[in-house]
């Protein structure tokens, strides 16, 4: 707390200090710059600023804002006081209520209605998303996610009886969820909304304190989630914390209960090695795998081309369940090219740069990276320009791309679709099979031997055929992935699963001493073969009888 | 060697053998086979490693372990089946549903202190879910892990169960090598280990670790019932047992029956002489005999107390007024050492267990409904009993597993299958309707943002029971004001008729 209300104070007095400095090198464009922005241009100035000017150590106090340099410990000093306060609040058992979990959802909620214009603009900023794409893909899921959540909570709070043997018909057997206790929430740019909330719902409705650490690369929704988070739900029990991914480690190693983590897959290694030192459960979503999308000869193309235009270059590709190349039969490329062509131009225009549907990249760096990519591996039939300055780049679209091509050695994570052939279903199954388990797998074909096969040979987190990304925006299927592509799965009742301790309880009372009996020494073989007897007769039903 | 043991078995995975259902049914039938064939050598084995008591091994091991294979083979197509799931109005021409699928090779850890349910119950599972699953057994229980060694290849697929033996070495040796998934069961200390190994290729684990698993004693209960049955728990297999009863929370006035409980229970079981009993167990090897050794130096034993460092032999001890801060009271015993702490009501016995990391069991005696209700809700552990020790373990229908420093994920049943298994949500679509899905392509427009939140709305989308219970009850609704409309006008055409 004394770390909050100091760097606060030093916040102040900086923003006085900067505003008269800015105004003395004659800048004033800065006056009318809302709060948020104006924080975030105010760091770029102290980066450049306070190196050579030597502006007291106020300055130094207020470079908290992840400059990846030493001030990072009072993120860490913070995060201890975030999570004593939060352990203190899950002792005295606060959120144990159901209606005290109601109301938190029910104010998640509120803040996502009344903030939405606020969430369209920070997403705008930081990854130019589309006002469509923002209400769509981010609020209205984790809204959908809560109501469900809100709905059923009722229901998944209750113990669940379960099946008794022939030892425990007097007794009751019940199945508790409780609450694992204080959980860390780790996000990621890409949709930085949806990744952080839909977990924090599933967190809320199994009564869990939570830290939420949204991505430091969207740092305007970041911001705005600090800001209203706290002014909705439940302050001792909910925070945000603002870190950096290098410092995750070491806030993991404070020792949480649960540690859910949405990223890339050397961040999620680090962050797993880290919760193994303190026997920490993980839920890992990865990205940085390569979604395959199996496009067979015999589908409607013209469909097929518009559902996987739309999958792949919405938020500009960077989606962690985006398709990520099409593995196409030979006989339909020419076909499906021309159809992606077509698509392209109706949804962007002939200008997609000018589009209002067309997102950017989030920054510089993931520029450079697929620029590279797309420069180094196959031929572009499609776009392939690039604005740097407006971190824009064209969807492009790569044909005759080999497999051995860079892009294909990494997630591409950007709008640019490679384009393989296959001559055949069992070969597309084997070039699938052979690479690390992805979260999805698509398939486009109107044969349903074709798609139960991919389905039946291939493994991944999960499936959509005719479609794509659908399946991870449903309440009623887990979302997660499987081997490389990470452990552990969430949406719906899974989240609440996630985040609960499944107490086995076994009520027995005890009356029926003559029976139990048979089973204490001193041992005999009567009774041996007595309890023998009763476990063989029981052989066909479960296990009727076990240990008397 | 344990390389070349994984490699053979991932490539007998991705054959795709392990894949059909009479298959896996085939292998634990033949698991369940080998277990009734050679229960005898099991036994012996047993013997020569704990001095288990012969009665115990069918109990303790085997008859856990066949019911768990006949449940797993009878309900093993309606496990594998895929699970449909509620579909909403977006995706009603369409199937969602969750479909079991294997991992691949699995890592199975054994421990020493039950050899071969331990071993066996989560292979069962590994088997049944369709994975290659190579298996460790502890290498302290070396008799009972060598048979282990001879046994399985007879009875089991070669190549997709081979059995690795060996030390800290060997183990550390596997751990190196990628595995879809590992399951340990152990102590803490290693438990770290073996995560942060699996941590590094990013495989899920299964830890299954011990703790101190308090037993709470209210005042108002049967004592002698309460005794026997925790005197049992407590000593049976020489309380090398990690679900075992720890420690005894009591109030001090019901101490001293307590004691003297037990000590005639003792009596009973394992006569004057426990160490000329055939039925009680010995220590596993002369470390953890030290160790508890020095555990009880500096406290007088109230009841047992006696040991023989050749025999491996400890008594049946009872320590009464043990203080918290113990050195007894700060690792798991692992013994057969029990200490009395006493409490002055629940609310201190609640504080006390909260206090601690949360253990693997908890047990709670009581004839007092509300006394149960409190220690249910306001303790956590990964699994509690009321009224008697160890039974929730045995109850197939019941996930078994700790929580926080006790370990993480759950086996028994379907749930062992279900830890072995990817749940992979499919949803099968077809390429029609595409009129429907033209709302979501750019380029996009206030007025579709308004449709799709219209369409996403969950009373709409949501097909769940309520959804339906509202369009029944709208329609019968519906169609009673219709009916009554009808009568009206029949009785107004009929009036107007007579007044004609």
């Amino acid at each position: 707390m004394s770390v909050d209300s100091s760097l606060g104070q030093a916040t102040a007095h900086a923003r006085r200090h900067v505003r008269r400095l800015k105004f003395g090198s004659g800048e004033p464009e800065f006056q009318c710059v809302p709060f948020i922005h104006f924080k975030k241009s105010f760091n770029d100035h102290c980066i450049s600023k306070t190196m050579s000017t030597p502006p007291t150590h106020r300055f130094k106090a207020l470079r908290r804002n992840r400059l990846e340099e030493p001030c990072m410990k009072t993120r860490l000093l913070e995060c201890m006081e975030l999570l004593k306060r939060a352990r203190a609040a899950f002792q005295a058992g606060r959120t144990f209520d159901e209606s005290f979990r109601q109301v938190q959802l029910e104010a998640l909620v509120r803040m996502l209605v009344e903030h939405e214009c606020d969430f369209v603009d920070a997403l705008g900023r930081d990854l130019h998303k589309p006002r469509f794409e923002t209400v769509v893909s981010e609020l209205i899921l984790v809204k959908n996610e809560a109501l469900h959540a809100i709905n059923n909570l009722k229901k998944w709070m209750e113990p669940q009886p379960v099946e008794r043997n022939l030892t425990t018909t007097l007794d009751e057997c019940l199945v508790v969820c409780e609450p694992l206790g204080v959980v860390l929430i780790v996000g990621a740019w890409c949709s930085p909304v949806q990744l952080c909330l839909v977990p924090l719902v599933g967190a809320i409705a199994a009564g869990n304190c939570v830290i939420i650490n949204p991505s430091e690369c969207s740092s305007h929704t970041s911001e705005l989630l600090h800001h209203l988070i706290p002014s909705y739900l439940d302050n001792e029990c909910y925070h945000v914390t603002l870190a950096g991914v290098n410092d995750l480690a070491e806030i993991v190693d404070l020792k949480f209960d649960h540690v859910f983590f949405t990223g890339n897959r050397e961040h999620g290694g680090r962050v797993a090695q880290a919760a193994a030192r303190t026997l920490t459960p993980v839920t890992l979503v990865l990205g940085g795998g390569k979604n395959p999308c199996y496009v067979d000869q015999q589908c409607d193309i013209p469909t097929t081309a518009r559902r996987i235009t739309w999958a792949r270059f919405h938020n500009a590709g960077q989606s962690m369940v985006a398709p990520d190349y099409v593995l196409c039969h030979a006989e339909a490329k020419a076909q499906l090219l021309q159809a992606l062509r077509c698509c392209l131009l109706q949804f962007y225009g002939s200008d997609p740069q000018e589009s209002r549907s067309f997102g950017r990249i989030v920054n510089l760096e993931n520029v450079h990276r697929t620029t590279d990519l797309l420069r180094r591996s196959g031929k572009v039939a499609v776009g392939g320009q690039v604005n740097e300055a407006d971190k824009y780049i064209a969807p492009t679209i790569l044909c005759d791309v080999i497999d051995s091509d860079p892009i294909m050695q990494q997630e591409v994570f950007g709008p640019v679709l490679p384009i393989l052939t296959v001559n055949s279903i069992d070969e597309a199954i084997s070039f699938i099979s052979r690479r690390e388990k992805p979260l999805c797998v698509y398939a486009y074909s109107s044969n349903s031997k074709v798609i139960s096969r991919l389905m039946s040979e291939t493994s991944s987190g999960s499936f959509c055929s005719n479609d794509s990304v659908l399946q991870s925006l449903m309440v009623v299927l887990p979302f997660g992935g499987v081997g490389a592509s990470g452990m552990g799965s969430y949406h719906g009742r899974y989240s609440f699963d996630t985040f609960s301790h499944r107490k086995s309880c076994l009520l027995r009372n005890s009356c029926i001493e003559c029976v139990t009996y048979l089973r204490y020494p001193p041992y005999e073989e009567r009774n041996l073969s007595l309890m023998t007897w009763a476990s063989s007769l029981s052989q066909k039903s479960q296990g009727w009888c076990q240990i008397l | 060697m344990e390389k070349q043991a994984v490699q053979r078995a991932r490539e007998a995975f991705l054959a795709g053998r392990s894949r059909p259902l009479e298959f896996r049914v085939q292998q634990l039938k033949s698991l369940q086979r080998m277990i009734t064939d050679r229960q005898g050598e099991i036994a012996t084995a047993l013997k020569q490693d704990i001095n288990r008591s012969q009665y115990d091994t069918p109990l303790f091991e085997l008859i856990g372990l066949e019911n768990e294979i006949s449940l797993a083979v009878s309900k093993l197509a309606q496990w594998a089946a895929p699970r449909p799931v509620e579909r909403n109005l977006l995706t009603i021409s369409d199937q969602a549903y969750i479909q079991s699928e294997p991992l691949g090779v699995v890592l199975i850890i054994g421990a020493w202190n039950y050899p071969w349910a331990l071993t066996l119950q989560p292979l069962v599972g590994a088997i049944a879910a369709g994975n290659a699953a190579v298996v460790k057994p502890s290498e302290l229980s070396e008799y009972s892990a060598s048979l282990l060694k001879a046994l399985l290849p007879r009875y089991l697929d070669q190549e997709l169960y081979p059995v690795v033996c060996g030390g800290v070495s060997e183990t550390q040796e596997l751990l190196r090598q990628r595995f879809d998934h590992v399951f340990y069961t152990g102590n803490s200390t290693v438990g770290k280990l073996v995560m942060e190994a699996a941590a590094r290729h990013l495989t899920p684990v299964t830890l299954e670790l011990g703790g101190k698993s308090p037993c709470y004693i209210d005042k108002d209960v049967d004592l002698r019932v309460a005794c026997r049955r925790i005197t049992w728990g407590k000593f049976v297999n020489c309380g090398q047992t990690c679900i075992a009863p720890d420690y005894i929370l009591c109030e001090p006035s019901i101490q001293n029956r307590v004691v003297e409980g037990i000590r005639q229970t003792l009596l009973e079981f394992y006569g004057p002489d426990p160490k000329s009993s055939p039925d009680y167990g010995r220590i596993i090897n002369q470390r953890h005999f030290n160790r508890l050794m020095t555990l009880l130096e500096g406290y007088t034993a109230t009841v047992g107390g006696q040991s023989d460092s050749s025999q491996r032999y400890i008594a049946p001890t009872v320590v009464k007024d043990v203080p918290p801060q113990a050195r007894l009271m700060q690792e798991e015993i692992f013994g057969p050492l029990l200490p009395i702490v006493t409490v002055s009501d629940i609310d201190d016995a609640i504080h006390f267990i909260n206090e601690r990391e949360k253990p693997l069991a908890l047990y709670v005696f009581s004839s007092n409904k509300k006394v149960i209700k409190r220690m249910l809700a306001e303790t956590t552990s990964g699994g509690v009993t009321v009224n008697d020790v160890i039974m929730h373990y045995t109850l197939n229908s019941l996930p078994f597993g700790g929580v926080g420093q006790s370990g993480t994920g759950r086996y028994h049943g379907k749930h062992t299958f279900d830890q072995f298994s990817h749940h992979r949500a499919c949803l099968v679509k077809s390429l029609g309707m595409e009129e429907v899905h033209m709302v979501r392509y750019p380029p996009q427009n206030r007025q579709k943002v308004r449709r799709v939140r219209l369409a996403m709305r969950t009373s709409l989308v949501d097909f769940s029971k309520g959804t339906y219970i509202w369009a029944v009850t709208a329609s019968i609704v519906a169609l009673g004001l219709l009916v009554a409309l009808t009568v009206i006008l029949i009785i107004t055409a009929g009036v107007s008729c007579t007044c004609l």
